[in-house]
């Protein structure tokens, strides 16, 4: 794709890659609230307003163009980058690297798949309403999403998938974070070493993060 | 030392190639690895065979020409150097050393281990120069420039261009190449004149050519015989974007 040039792509891609990011710190702040009350009152308020709120219904599809245009973009510089070496090295290239970074498509495309699934597990099915409702109290009537959350968790096989996904996860995000950054130029004695350990802090606090809901759930709900 | 050589052997740019196992005994230790090459292709020669085509020109790690995978590895397995100031003292006896020209679509194999980087002289072509008149010379003070600036565009000027980076390279980028000529002259006042024209027509040459696009790994810095730093890439990316946006 001659439309852009190579490192127009790279911003492209950092960009939209920093917004999920910031998605990913958004959805897992809501989903810790499900370990708040047992009740899942907190939880099914907040995923009520993200449901129900205009701003939020509107900047959905922001978030569904910053998906499509990373797993796009990721995709069409991955592709360039196979056929820039049509004909491999018979002994495998050992240089000093950073590790993750060379596994991205990889890491990309098994997130990529636990997207689609955890799509079809929440989303469509509360678009498609088939969410239980809640009967009785103040929430009387609006979704019982939490109860789908508390389902699923309490499925050992499911748990051992969301967490390795999430692992895949954090091993993507390791690289992706601070890599940004150089691909937008910016790089700096000053702030490049803080950059990288921020880089692998996100990615060991968001991966944490997620993995500790469905296993708090399964061993202690 | 007694060695076994798995060599790449290649008749021509379109012929197809296939690796050649050569055992070659008592080579010294004191030798390097450009001179072990030199009596096995005696010998080849002695017995009638084609020699094995290799690039080589200073054998003094300054002017580039040499390349060589070796082992999994540009320039072989010691850092920071080319492979023409590789020694075989670097190898165990026994040892079998696979030997594989520089692997990317941009440089074809011409022949064996040789291989055509005149791609780079097409990047360098697209604008890796000063145009403009900068007049006779001046007064070694007349211009200010700071020390770090001096030294930054020294450090990126060092790149010999030998292509070590696009072989390390998973994606065959030229991004530390390309970066490193971007740099030199985006550092100093002369090259601040055309800097944004220049790196928009390198990096569009750079991309027209093939080359793959950065990941971020990191592996041309690692095998850089000049230790040429990826800051230079950060720095090429920011030029970019400023001459696009500006």
């Amino acid at each position: 794709m001659k439309l852009y040039s190579s490192l127009t792509k790279k911003y492209i891609m950092s960009l939209a890659g920093l917004f999920l990011l910031t998605f990913l710190l958004v959805h897992l702040t809501i989903n810790l609230l499900i370990l708040v009350d047992d009740g899942r009152s907190l939880f099914n308020t907040v995923a009520h307003f993200m449901g129900t709120n205009v701003f939020i219904q509107t900047f959905q599809w922001v978030l569904f163009g910053g998906f499509a245009i990373h797993i796009l973009f990721g995709f069409i510089l991955q592709i360039a980058n196979w056929m820039a070496r049509p004909k491999r090295y018979d002994k495998k290239a050992i240089s000093e690297t950073s590790f993750f970074s060379k596994f991205m498509i990889h890491t990309g495309i098994i997130i990529l798949v636990f997207l689609g699934i955890h799509l079809a597990d929440f989303f469509v099915k509360k678009i498609g309403g088939t969410v239980p409702e809640i009967h009785s109290g103040d929430l009387a009537g609006i979704e019982d999403m939490g109860i789908l959350v508390l389902e699923k968790f309490k499925m050992g096989g499911y748990v051992l998938f969301y967490v390795l996904s999430l692992l895949f996860l954090g091993f993507h995000l390791d690289h992706a974070f601070q890599s940004s950054f150089q691909s937008l130029g910016l790089n700096h004695d000053k702030y490049t070493p803080f950059i990288k350990s921020l880089s692998r802090i996100l990615a060991i606090v968001i991966t944490l993060g997620y993995i500790t809901i469905p296993v708090c759930i399964y061993f202690f709900k | 030392m007694d060695l076994k050589l798995k060599i790449w052997r290649q008749a021509a740019q379109d012929a197809p190639g296939k690796f050649v196992m050569y055992p070659i005994q008592n080579i010294s230790s004191e030798a390097s690895f450009l001179e072990m090459l030199d009596i096995l292709n005696e010998q080849l020669v002695a017995k009638g065979e084609d020699p094995v085509a290799f690039d080589h020109d200073c054998r003094e790690g300054i002017c580039g020409m040499c390349s060589l995978f070796i082992n999994g590895k540009p320039h072989g397995p010691d850092a920071a150097i080319t492979t023409c100031q590789l020694h075989m003292r670097r190898f165990n006896d026994g040892d079998t050393i696979v030997i594989e020209p520089w692997r990317a679509k941009p440089f074809p194999v011409i022949k064996d281990l040789m291989v055509d980087r005149t791609a780079f002289d097409e990047i360098i072509q697209a604008g890796g120069f000063v145009s403009v008149n900068t007049g006779g010379v001046p007064d070694a003070n007349a211009i200010p420039i700071k020390k770090r600036n001096a030294d930054l565009a020294m450090d990126a000027a060092s790149c010999i261009g030998c292509g070590a980076c696009v072989a390390a390279c998973k994606n065959a980028s030229a991004m530390l190449f390309v970066s490193a000529k971007v740099s030199q002259f985006a550092l100093l006042p002369q090259g601040k004149v055309e800097a944004k024209e220049r790196v928009q027509k390198m990096v569009a040459k750079m991309d027209d050519l093939g080359f793959g696009n950065c990941t971020n790994t990191y592996a041309c810095e690692a095998e850089c015989p000049k230790e040429i730093s990826v800051t230079n890439i950060a720095r090429m990316n920011r030029e970019f974007l400023c001459a696009k946006v500006s």
